[in-house]
């Protein structure tokens, strides 16, 4: 029960990006469709789980001191693991994401949950925790992806419904604050009503 | 010529914060008040430029002959942790006022991906300036390159920080209050930043 409550609080609850607001770089660039938003958050949710493992692991070797380098040098082995496999199986997908697939080593979500949950629960938990989170994380990247797919470029999963443009703009980089912002706002909205 | 290129496009056109979207955390997070926005700028100004250099320098004079390029990810960032580090103890002695300035921001730096960011884009990307042959920069162009990305960086911080000080004197509406109306207002100048788009 308790495991299966570690993974569905991401969701909502803990949603990384709608109600912690960490990570927002990814989140605000490679959101340009849903297919890239998806493979984002499915990337990071791949290093989440696995480094939240490591570090659980590993956690009461570690000086407390140190612990922070430690936990990054972690997270860029994990990260350097996936830019192999992404570059072998999905190449095309590799090259849109570019630049931020290597930055999920300063991604404050992954570092957030090994300092706040894996270094002092147990494996099989942390591997929970992550794939909650990861899945949130997945989730919102993909609704972001798709509200500007949909706005800016008239289409939905790479399925054309219009001809021609959308509106451009929410492609660019102004749509991107614009949409998350309204999001955010739709989410507050639906979770505060809620609770009462 | 090519060096002013670069220095326009990574400020106005290419603004790190506005269209590359790095080092958002930052961004939206010690924005607040105008006086931290300007020491943040500062520390990362500072970072950024360092750690590009050593970085770069560590690319072509340790990974690239050993052939062990795909150790970049790992490397830059021990690179630039331990770089933070050090220059938080430097600072410590030498100008105890500036460390008064920046020095609680420094932690805070290492985990910003504009650092990690251009540090990778410098070695990885191909550039390309006023119709010229797309081409990886030199060091000097680099360096360059990187000090004008974090002048871009404190622009749009410190434009954005004096923004949010007016808001927070306005009436916003209950779900918009803190971050969503920050954002509106980061992509409205956003927004005003494309229009630099033509520039370069």
């Amino acid at each position: 029960m308790r495991k299966f409550q570690l993974i569905t609080k991401g969701f909502v609850k803990e949603n990384p990006t709608f109600s912690l607001l960490l990570g927002m770089c990814p989140t605000l660039a490679t959101t340009t469709s849903a297919i890239n938003g998806m493979s984002m958050g499915l990337a990071t949710l791949f290093v989440l789980v696995l480094s939240n493992m490591a570090i659980s692991a590993t956690a009461p070797y570690i000086p407390d001191k140190v612990r922070i380098p430690a936990y990054i040098v972690i997270i860029a082995a994990f990260v350097t693991i996936l830019q192999f496999v992404m570059q072998a199986f999905t190449p095309d997908i590799y090259k849109t994401l570019g630049l931020f697939i290597p930055l999920i080593v300063v991604n404050c979500i992954v570092l957030g949950r090994a300092e706040a949950f894996a270094n002092k629960n147990s494996v099989l938990d942390s591997a929970c925790d992550g794939l909650g989170i990861g899945i949130g994380f997945t989730f919102a990247l993909t609704l972001l992806g798709l509200v500007r797919e949909i706005l800016g470029s008239g289409s939905a999963f790479n399925w054309k419904f219009i001809d021609g443009d959308g509106i451009l703009v929410f492609v660019l980089a102004p749509g991107a604050f614009m949409a998350l912002a309204y999001l955010i706002v739709l989410f507050k909205k639906v979770t505060s009503g809620k609770g009462e | 010529m090519e060096y002013i290129l670069i220095i326009i496009s990574a400020i106005f056109v290419n603004n790190i914060l506005l269209s590359q979207f790095m080092g958002i955390c930052p961004f939206l997070g010690v924005s607040n008040k105008l006086s931290t926005a300007t020491g943040m700028s500062g520390a990362v100004c500072f970072v950024i430029t360092l750690a590009t250099l050593v970085t770069y320098l560590f690319q072509y004079y340790v990974l690239v002959p050993l052939h062990i390029e795909f150790m970049q990810t790992i490397a830059f960032i021990l690179i630039i942790a331990a770089l933070v580090q050090m220059v938080e103890i430097v600072l410590k002695k030498v100008s105890p006022a500036l460390y008064q300035a920046l020095g609680i921001f420094l932690p805070l730096i290492t985990t910003n991906c504009a650092v990690l960011g251009v540090a990778l884009m410098v070695v990885t990307n191909e550039f390309t300036y006023g119709g010229a042959e797309p081409h990886k920069l030199n060091l000097g162009e680099s360096v360059v390159f990187a000090f004008a990305t974090s002048l871009g960086f404190g622009l749009a911080m410190i434009l954005f920080a004096g923004l949010r000080e007016q808001i927070a004197l306005n009436k916003v509406p209950k779900p918009f209050k803190g971050i969503p109306i920050a954002l509106v207002t980061a992509s409205i100048l956003a927004m005003a930043f494309m229009g630099f788009s033509g520039l370069v």
